[in-house]
């Protein structure tokens, strides 16, 4: 196989690791909203850790991203 | 095609401006990012002396930005260290403000975000790092090194969960400094690949399916504003968080 072509599979592959920083989105915002409904009182100091914990979550998915970067450029 | 092909991570470079200069064997040269910092800490400097100019009860635009960046971070360091982290206010500032500017100011079109490049996230998150571990051995001396065995946890297991311990603390810089510069980047590119569509897709199609990719910008660049101050607070809180541990250590 040509080495750019499996350059290319190899940063596709890298971008697979996006699923799971999905499903912890999902899992995070869900619960974030379930606890907002049940106590709307609440959803305001939730807000807050539900930003920082996005953020963490999120730079997982990120690092995936650098690693298909590095695959590609470097 | 190849000629019009330019790489997304083009916008990252580092250039010299004004000729390059070396001293002692390594490059000094005065380079875009630096320029990028100079500029960042004036508008910082700009914003909080005209917000601080003339201070009235009821505070004007400039005064009403200068006090909410004040109170924000004077809560969150209240909220996650308590009394004790009040010393600790202008080394937190300082840092939450570089980053939200450096962020903020990145995004214009043709500037250079100074918090893309790893260096320079991974020196701000090694300040915090070696500071924040200085206090803990300053405030609790040998006494520190406990931190590092779990409480409650079974002596056999002790040999395992202590390398453990001492690693997640190690990763700590790596771990705030990729996650801030692989945010700027990742948003900078996906806004850069979304630009290259519009002409190719307008010109390829109807004239208005350029359009598509366009509002896409359009809205991602909202998301990247919302990232740009979320980044910045995260930077800020995790240092809180880790200078509560080591003022505090086991909560």
């Amino acid at each position: 196989m040509d080495a750019q072509a499996a350059r290319y599979i190899g940063a596709g592959i890298a971008a697979l690791a996006l699923g799971g920083a999905g499903i912890g989105l999902g899992i995070l915002f869900g619960n974030f909203m379930n606890g907002a409904l049940r106590n709307p009182a609440a959803s305001a100091k939730l807000f807050g850790n539900m930003m920082l914990t996005f953020a963490l979550v999120e730079a997982t998915g990120l690092i995936a991203f650098v690693v298909a970067m590095l695959i590609l450029f470097v | 095609m190849a000629a019009e092909h330019e790489s997304p991570l083009e916008q990252f470079k580092i250039e010299p401006i004004g000729g390059e200069i070396h001293l002692f064997g390594y490059n000094v040269s005065f380079n875009n990012s630096a320029l990028w910092m100079l500029i960042v800490i004036g508008v910082i400097t700009a914003v909080m002396l005209l917000g601080m100019r003339k201070q009235a009860i009821v505070p004007g635009r400039g005064q009403a930005l200068v006090e909410f960046l004040h109170d924000f971070i004077a809560n969150m360091l209240k909220d996650n260290v308590g009394p004790e982290g009040k010393k600790y206010f202008p080394w937190v500032f300082s840092i939450f403000v570089f980053v939200l500017f450096s962020n903020l100011l990145g995004l214009l079109p043709h500037a250079f975000t100074v918090t893309s490049h790893i260096i320079v996230t991974f020196a701000l998150a090694l300040m915090v790092f070696i500071t924040v571990t200085v206090i803990g051995f300053a405030r609790h001396g040998l006494h520190f090194l406990s931190f590092f065995v779990p409480k409650g946890a079974p002596a056999w297991l002790l040999p395992l969960m202590i390398p453990i311990e001492v690693i997640s603390y190690f990763i700590r810089p790596l771990s705030l400094s990729i996650r801030l510069f692989a945010n700027m980047v990742a948003g900078h590119v996906m806004l850069f690949v979304l630009g290259s569509f519009v002409v190719p897709l307008g010109l390829a199609g109807l004239y208005v399916s350029g359009l598509i990719p366009l509002a896409a910008i359009v809205a991602i660049i909202g998301l990247e504003f919302l990232i740009a101050c979320l980044q910045a607070y995260v930077f800020a809180i995790l240092t809180c968080i880790y200078l509560n541990d080591a003022i505090h250590m086991h909560h």
